[in-house]
């Protein structure tokens, strides 16, 4: 699966519009943090974790679900090409 | 705090706990009069903080106007029944049995909550003994999310990060515990014409520390304002008994024995009590460190927690919303 950078953004922005309620999703800005703007609470980094794994075939192990990986759009984005490079999509 | 005097559990103590419980007493005596009710349930854990309520329900309304409901179910600790019925004799209030077990059974809780977790630990079965963890917010700043754990029969125990969908269906499925209970303690009051009293101490109550119409259910909350340190305060004052203030505080609720910080808080009571004095009260988190031996930013990570909870717990709180005015 080729995935590039603007695809995972766009992505991540999609899985967010279709699962929060966010008042207006294109104010969210990628280095915005996800659970201090009230994005996400802990359930919510739950669903976004599953959504990663399950969209680009990668595990996210307990020692990564840190604030550093997934509490931004662009942090998430890094993450997951970082995984990708790694590992490859299972 | 004065000048010169360091920050710690000292902050924490009641100057006059007699003053405290007459402060209670007087105010669920108004709240009798007011809702036109002559007495009190009271649902009775065995734990500190419903002993507690047991014991001032008798001093506002008189032992003979309380009932103690005992309700244990197939995972409760062997201890809940001896020291629930110890609390409600310490009390002299009467209580009654009522075994849950059957209406679980009958509503499928536990099989609900034993599909999840087999869909995460396929050999999970109906003899082996299961408990939700949450890693420490003191040791790392990971998320916290459960995992499940269980242990086999020889002893063997696995341990699996829980997915949404399985999570939300042990939590839900184990919620019918706290809220039968709420609905056997109504039966009760509704009889009687009493009150229900909840239980919840101040930590539990702020950080939602309940489940909404379970636990969290009640006409009255006579000790949410006092911290957990406080309540077991008032338990000397009120004289409940040695073997319920030196029992750990648990959840209860997990067929696997489950610490509270485990499950909920990031620190055992007292610590997490001062904790939540400190953020109400601004005092800053060095000096929070200083107190409980952790670093500044392992506090400000509690803080952190804390102020995470409030949030999530805003929606327990909440009475059912009307999306316009009530109807002419």
């Amino acid at each position: 699966m080729a995935v590039d950078e603007r695809t995972i953004e766009s992505d991540v922005r999609q899985f967010l519009a279709d699962n929060f309620i966010l008042d207006d999703d294109s104010a969210l800005g990628p280095d915005d943090s996800l659970t201090e703007t009230g994005v996400l609470d802990s359930m919510g980094v739950l669903e976004l974790i599953t959504f990663v794994e399950e969209r680009y075939g990668i595990t996210v192990p307990d020692e990564d679900t840190l604030p550093e990986n997934l509490d931004s759009i662009a942090r998430i984005v890094g993450y997951v090409e970082r995984r990708l490079a790694e590992v490859g999509p299972s | 705090m004065s000048a010169g005097v360091a920050f710690g559990f000292e902050a924490l103590r009641l100057p006059d706990p007699e003053a405290a419980i007459a402060e209670i007493t007087g105010g669920l005596r108004r709240s009798a009069r007011e809702f036109r009710r002559k007495g009190a349930v009271v649902g009775i854990s065995g734990g500190i903080d419903s002993s507690v309520v047991a014991a001032l329900a008798a001093r506002a309304f008189g032992p003979g106007n309380v009932l103690g409901v005992l309700m244990p179910e197939a995972d409760s600790s062997e201890e809940t029944l001896s020291l629930g019925r110890l609390a409600a004799d310490s009390a002299g209030i009467e209580s009654v049995l009522e075994n849950i077990t059957p209406i679980l059974e009958g509503v499928g809780a536990y099989r609900r909550r034993d599909e999840a977790i087999r869909r995460v630990i396929p050999e999970y079965d109906h003899d082996w003994k299961a408990k939700l963890v949450l890693p420490s917010v003191v040791e790392s700043e990971s998320y916290r999310l459960f995992s499940v754990v269980a242990q086999a029969p020889d002893g063997r125990i696995v341990k699996e990060r829980l997915p949404l969908t399985e999570y939300l269906q042990i939590v839900a499925a184990t919620n019918f515990k706290q809220r039968t209970r709420k609905m056997v303690e109504y039966y009760h009051a509704d009889r009687l014409n009493y009150l229900v009293l909840g239980t919840p101490n101040r930590l539990e109550y702020d950080q939602g520390f309940f489940v909404k119409n379970g636990d969290g259910s009640a006409d009255v909350k006579p000790i949410a304002h006092l911290y957990k340190s406080q309540v077991y305060q008032l338990a000397e004052a009120l004289g409940v008994p040695e073997e319920i203030r030196s029992r750990p505080p648990t959840t209860d609720t997990y067929s696997l024995p489950q610490s509270q910080e485990e499950f909920y808080f990031s620190l055992p009571y007292d610590r997490m009590d001062l904790c939540l004095y400190a953020v109400d009260n601004g005092v800053p988190a060095a000096e929070v460190a200083a107190a409980l031996e952790l670093t500044e930013e392992q506090v400000e990570r509690v803080f952190a927690d804390i102020a995470s909870k409030r949030r999530m717990s805003r929606y327990l709180h909440a009475a059912p919303q009307l999306v316009t005015g009530p109807a002419d």
